[in-house]
């Protein structure tokens, strides 16, 4: 059975503003892909525990110095597609 | 002379025969020739390379020498370069500029590369065939008619089609092995770690990892040495020695234990063509002096859907920084901030990269989070285990690099999961965080196979000294295109 995914939620947690026919194409989509994923569940993992990063890492601490040299040249908020007086522009929030 | 190998162009510069304004000239002369076919490139950086090309003349002139000095290289385009463009195949990053170099360019710059331009990939490197790129799609040279592969098929067609010496990718789920296998070329992912991914824009944090696509092994060899080694600014670059990898390729095989997975010869559908290439290739090997023993990787046919969990629930989260805020594209339709949002990333991305965000926030949601993201990381744990068991019982793991040659543009491209299981030979070598290359073993339908070639953790030496002696014994990767 293919399983329907609530597209309307999730696109709205991943902030996108999908059209009606991408809307339909990707949760069709969603349900092969999330019905191929349903067979890990052959599998028991009740002991087994779950690998987030393969080298075991934990804390890598370092001095709070910037990684990078601002380059003298470079201003950042020029990047922005719009900024006024060294801030940068947003549509109205409230 | 735009046919070289950075082994052949650098002894030429030493001995001055050539120059490497020469050669950079040769390269974008070759590219003027090809590059309307190919689409390799997003962008050239011709006036910089050449630039750099004098400098490096200068440099060898002075009586210096360093591994890549004078070499046209070219970059996969979501390697940041200060003062170029880094577009990621995105309309989101379309104009972006970065205003540092990745770590990788740093190295790159100190020993002495030209880089050629930017290699046109994947959008944010998700896909296998190249065509969900904002630009253009990329051909792939053996068969025009056909895709490079993916993620990292630009660097892969540019490579095959000499538009550069070498080139650098990354692969995240078989992202440089697979479009080496398809366009004829050698193709390394490193370890997880071996590499700085510091100004690599990330797809998938505990996957990505980057790596050389290059004309033979010692190339990869060289590269590796100048890309390799801890970066402070990188916290998961590993803090392990640096071997010199190009001494791996004086040594010898005989006795070196190769274990041949029977999994993936019964799963994945593998074409017959492609597989008498690679048992071919395994008997090369075996014929070397090596030794075969069969391994055992039970959990291959759980692969593709653990990364796709996993892959897709990292990328969610790396991809909401694009906001139209800071820096990238904005949509002008908007009315109010959440607004804003929302139509820029409806604008900026294309459908796959939405299709893998909806899977990644769908899989990271609340009450779905322990039905699939947890389940795909427990699962994760079991194929490492595959890994490390198997590699106990030898040095190196052979196996195809992909179940079939070059596909044809537009065949798979409405079907996102045929397009997803492309990639089940590679993409446990991610999960699992070791080192594995694409080496040319034959050819099927007269497209090329790669073999893969997959080692222990940090062990990219007894890879690159096996697909040596390979390379050696055998002419594939010296094989012309048609181009």
């Amino acid at each position: 059975m293919t399983k329907i995914i609530d597209i309307e939620h999730v696109a709205r947690l991943a902030r996108l503003k999908l059209t009606p026919d991408e809307k339909e194409r990707l949760s069709g989509q969603m349900g092969t892909i999330l019905e191929y994923i349903e067979k890990l569940n052959e599998l028991n993992t009740d002991e087994v525990e779950p690998t987030a990063h393969v080298l075991g890492l934990n804390n890598v601490f370092r001095e709070d110095e910037p990684a990078v040299k601002p380059l003298a040249d470079h201003n950042l908020i020029s990047e922005s597609p719009a900024h006024d007086k060294g801030h940068y522009e947003v549509p109205q929030i409230i | 002379m735009h046919r070289t190998t950075i082994t052949q162009a650098r002894e030429l510069l030493r001995q001055k025969k050539l120059s490497s304004v020469q050669l950079t000239e040769a390269v974008f002369a070759r590219i003027d020739q090809v590059e309307e076919k190919v689409q390799a490139f997003a962008h050239l950086t011709r006036e910089k390379a050449l630039e750099q090309a004098k400098q490096a003349d200068v440099r060898i002139a002075a009586g210096e020498d360093a591994p890549l000095l004078g070499i046209p290289i070219a970059l996969k385009d979501l390697i940041c370069t200060e003062g170029s463009r880094t577009t990621c195949s995105s309309k989101i990053l379309d104009q972006f500029v970065a205003p540092y170099n990745a770590t990788v360019v740093e190295k790159l710059n100190q020993a002495g590369a030209v880089i050629v331009g930017k290699t046109n990939m994947d959008e944010f490197a998700m896909g296998s065939s190249n065509e969900n790129a904002c630009h253009h799609p990329t051909m792939n040279p053996w068969a025009l008619d056909r895709v490079p592969g993916g993620s990292s098929g630009g660097s892969s067609a540019a490579v095959s089609a000499h538009e550069c010496v070498a080139a650098l990718g990354s692969d995240t789920g078989g992202s440089i092995r697979q479009p080496a296998s398809f366009c004829g070329v050698t193709g390394l992912k490193p370890t997880y770690g071996r590499v700085s991914r510091f100004g690599l824009v990330a797809f998938a944090s505990s996957l990505d990892q980057i790596g050389p696509l290059t004309k033979t092994v010692a190339d990869a060899a060289t590269l590796m040495n100048v890309i390799g080694g801890k970066d402070p600014r990188d916290s998961t670059s590993a803090n392990v020695t640096l071997p010199d990898f190009t001494q791996a390729l004086q040594k010898d095989v005989k006795g070196m234990k190769l274990g041949i997975p029977k999994e993936y010869f019964t799963t994945g559908g593998i074409n017959p063509a492609v597989e008498k290439a690679v048992q071919e290739g395994i008997r090369t090997l075996e014929s070397l002096g090596m030794q075969t023993v069969e391994v055992s990787l039970p959990h291959l046919d759980y692969a593709v859907a653990t990364y796709y969990i996993i892959a897709c629930a990292e990328a969610s989260t790396n991809l909401s920084r694009y906001d139209g805020v800071k820096y990238g594209y904005r949509s002008e339709k908007s009315d109010n901030l959440v607004n804003m949002y929302e139509n820029t990333r409806e604008e900026g991305f294309g459908e796959e990269v939405k299709r893998r965000i909806i899977l990644g926030t769908f899989v990271l949601s609340s009450g779905y989070y322990d039905a699939y993201y947890l389940k795909g990381q427990k699962v994760r744990t079991l194929i490492k285990q595959d890994f490390e068991n198997a590699l106990e019982q030898c040095d190196v793991i052979a196996s195809p690099v992909t179940p079939y040659p070059a596909f044809k543009l537009g065949e798979k491209l409405n079907d996102p999961l045929q397009m997803y299981l492309a990639d089940i030979y590679t993409i446990s070598a991610n999960l699992a965080g070791i080192p594995a290359m694409s080496i040319p073993c034959g050819f099927a339908d007269g497209l090329p196979v790669g073999l893969q070639l997959m080692g222990k953790h940090f062990d990219e030496a007894s890879l690159i000294t096996a697909g040596h002696k390979f390379q050696q014994a055998t002419d594939f990767h010296t094989k012309e295109n048609p181009l």
